[in-house]
């Protein structure tokens, strides 16, 4: 019998050499003559483990790494095929700490199955929302989704079940679905995870919407900064309608459902829906005034759903096992649970999926083991690049839409950026001001200039030049922005620059080198 | 992968502009599938060819040209024959992207938007890859290196073949 060997093939482990390693086995095991089947799985997201591989055994998946190229012979050696000791093992997978700890829904078949099988994808539960979605009513389902309490996980946490059934309301005969994969934000992977590493929970969840709401066209607008995402999603794709879990007869019951993948051109302000819409139409990338809401005039002036990967994600789990167990986790008006992403100077960086409600300081300390320079953490942006810079007095503040913007903070797409103590927050402050005017749509003042005003301010602090003066003005300016931008980009820009004076006046009064 | 960057086209025939325009045309929102279809097979979107994407989609001139200058991924001159993004976004930043900036920039002789001498690489920034939890991280061509260091860096422009110039300390 052949033995399986599971390796890897997301960006990420084969940033990190995961390739080399899958042909260092296959080559290892032709030459002593061993039968062995390698599946080219996704990363489970224990980043600091990648490339990191599993053998399957009567007691279940053995994991070793992180494993090199080089020490695949002494993997061998050790009979690592049969779970043999080797300093690399580390046990069964389920069971390593930070993952065991951790509530998987959405990415429950992350790095166990093979993501463009489809066989595997329904052996692991896949399939079954739609089944379920197909035996109710667009009402029925709406319902389900407004019962899980799933607030969009793209950033702002508006419902997902209101803003549907305000596109199910309209009697328009074109309707559409729009999922956002423009994850810009820097910190955040979860999206990419899903569609290098799931992609049909993405499809099912994008033809659940449409049947949700009575459309019958998708477009995922990806980033390009993904190429990889791209062909996984085009693969599966194509192998979903050769299944009809896309097409003009989903799974035989005569309704349609028809997904494309439109490729973004790397501007960060084509995350915000409008400007989405605007870009998937050809045009420049332009925030839209609202209202009308795209749930009303949406793509091509018809009611468009626009939802982030993840919260199109999480509704295959809510029809398949229902919206009470979905919001039987959490906390207050945050339900279900949340992919947080480590990321930056931290330890056991990757993905953390839990229940809403866990606090920072458990993100940082017991799931990310600390700053990965063995240093003190001094800030931590959470939020992507608008998110405020928090400091260990607010490390205590559970993860609650709620209770972030009660300090004055937000957790957007739920990623954690590390930072430790040889930051200098002056510098950041003036990155957050320089990123908005290098991706402002250009639409409105105070964004367009305020930016770059900003960056000149905070430089003339970090030159000493009249501080007290410019510190004055740089809060003006804020205000502002933050009160006069038609979009978040501009009127958000002012959290991360404010929280960092007001949290680490040291930093700007200090000479930047 | 070097598979991409080799069957580019350096011969722009506009006829070839005409199919790619043609097959897509009909598309609802074709513009931006066509200028990536251009880019993809000359690395660049030549000037010569706005005139016939302009007239097959009904479009100005004009919009055309607007709609490519404002996003950063398309470029209007020919780069070279790789692509170097270094990720200089937040998480990146906390483990040392600031530093492996500088170090690229000296090493390849120029500045983001610029090509090496040597026509090799061309280097552009990019705000975050993804992979933001093991930073720092550039990509060449399209694929993403995890951990840089200037040392790796320097070893990966080797491996392609780029000459790097002295840094004098
Ligand atoms: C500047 C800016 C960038 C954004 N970028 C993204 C993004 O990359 N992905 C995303 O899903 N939402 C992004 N959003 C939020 C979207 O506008 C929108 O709220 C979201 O896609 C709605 O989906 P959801 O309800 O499922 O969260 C961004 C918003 C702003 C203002
Ligand atoms: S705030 Fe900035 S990005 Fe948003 S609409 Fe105004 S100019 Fe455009
Ligand atoms: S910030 Fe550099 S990869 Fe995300």
């Amino acid at each position: 019998m052949k033995i399986k060997v599971y390796v890897p093939s997301d960006t990420t482990a084969r940033s990190l050499g995961a390739d080399k390693v899958a042909a260092e086995i296959q080559l290892q095991a032709a030459r002593k003559g061993v039968e062995v089947t390698v599946i080219r799985t996704c990363t489970r997201g224990l980043y600091w483990l990648e490339p990191l591989i599993e053998v399957d055994t009567d007691k279940g998946r053995i994991a070793y790494g992180p494993v090199e190229q080089s020490q695949v012979q002494s993997l061998f050696d050790a009979d690592f095929l049969s779970g043999g000791d080797h300093p690399l093992g580390l046990g069964m997978t389920e069971q390593i700490p930070q993952l065991a700890n951790q509530q998987r829904r959405m990415f429950s078949r992350l790095g166990v199955t093979d993501p463009i099988s489809l066989e595997d994808y329904r052996a692991h539960g896949g399939v079954a929302g739609m089944q379920k979605a197909l035996e109710l009513t667009s009402q029925q389902i709406v319902d389900e989704v407004k019962a899980s309490g799933l607030r969009g996980r793209g950033g702002a946490g508006f419902p997902t079940g209101i803003k549907w059934q305000t596109v199910l309301d309209c009697d328009d005969d074109e309707k559409y679905i729009v999922c956002n994969a423009d994850e810009g934000d820097s910190g955040t992977f979860a999206d990419r995870l899903v569609m290098e590493g799931d992609p049909f929970a993405l499809i099912e969840g994008m033809a659940i919407a449409g049947l949700a709401v009575g459309a019958e066209q998708g477009y995922i607008y990806l980033r390009c900064e993904y190429p990889l995402a791209e062909k996984i999603l085009n693969k599966a794709i194509a192998i979903a309608y050769r299944e009809k879990l896309l097409g003009d007869d989903l799974l035989g019951s005569g309704k349609r459902f028809h997904l494309e993948v439109r490729l973004a051109a790397g501007a960060y302000i084509c995350g915000e829906e409008t400007s989405l819409l605007e870009s998937l139409e050809g045009k420049r990338g332009l925030v839209r005034a609202k209202p009308p809401l795209p749930a009303i005039e949406g793509l091509f002036g018809q009611p468009t759903v626009v939802n982030n990967v993840l919260s199109l994600t999480a509704v295959v789990d809510i029809l398949a096992n229902g919206g009470e167990a979905y919001q039987a986790l959490g906390m207050e008006r945050s339900r279900g649970t949340m992919p947080f992403q480590l990321a930056g100077n931290i330890k056991c960086g990757g993905l953390v999926e839990v229940p809403f409600g866990v606090t920072l300081r458990e993100l940082l300390y017991d799931y990310g083991g600390g700053s990965a320079s063995g240093r003190p953490i001094k800030a931590v942006q959470v939020g992507g690049p608008l998110g405020a810079y928090l400091g260990d007095s607010q490390f205590d503040t559970p993860m609650d839409y709620e209770a972030f913007a009660a300090i004055g903070a937000v957790l957007g797409h739920g990623g954690i950026v590390v930072f430790d103590d040889t930051v200098n927050m002056a510098e950041q402050a003036r990155f957050a001001m320089e990123f908005c005017a290098e991706e402002s749509c250009g639409k409105c003042t105070p964004c367009r200039i305020g930016s770059t005003r900003g960056v000149e301010v905070i430089d003339k602090v970090i030159a000493g030049t009249e501080r007290e003066k410019n510190l004055t003005l740089l809060a003006d300016l804020c205000d502002t922005m933050e009160v006069a931008s038609l979009c978040a980009l501009g009127g958000m820009t002012p959290f991360p620059v404010r929280s960092a004076v007001q949290k680490f006046p040291e930093d700007f009064v200090a000479e930047v080198k | 992968m070097t598979e991409q960057k080799s069957s580019l086209q350096t011969i722009i025939s506009l006829s070839d502009v005409q199919d790619i325009v043609d097959e897509s045309k009909n598309r609802p929102g074709a513009l931006l599938p066509i200028l990536h279809a251009v880019q993809k097979r000359y690395g660049f979107i030549p000037n010569s060819s706005v005139p016939v994407i302009a007239q097959g989609l009904n479009l100005s001139r004009a919009e055309v040209h607007g709609v490519i200058s404002f996003y950063h991924f398309f470029r209007t001159e020919r780069g070279g024959e790789h692509t170097l993004y270094v990720c200089r976004a937040e998480a990146c930043q906390s483990m040392g992207s600031r530093e492996l900036e500088r170090h690229v920039k000296e090493r390849l002789g120029v500045d983001y938007h610029g090509t090496s001498a040597d026509g090799r690489v061309t280097l552009e920034p990019v705000y975050c890859l993804g992979n933001c939890a093991c930073s720092p991280n550039v990509r060449f061509d399209d694929d993403v290196y995890a951990r840089m260091d200037n040392q790796k860096l320097d070893e990966l422009l080797a491996a392609h073949g780029v000459k790097v110039g002295e840094v004098t300390p």
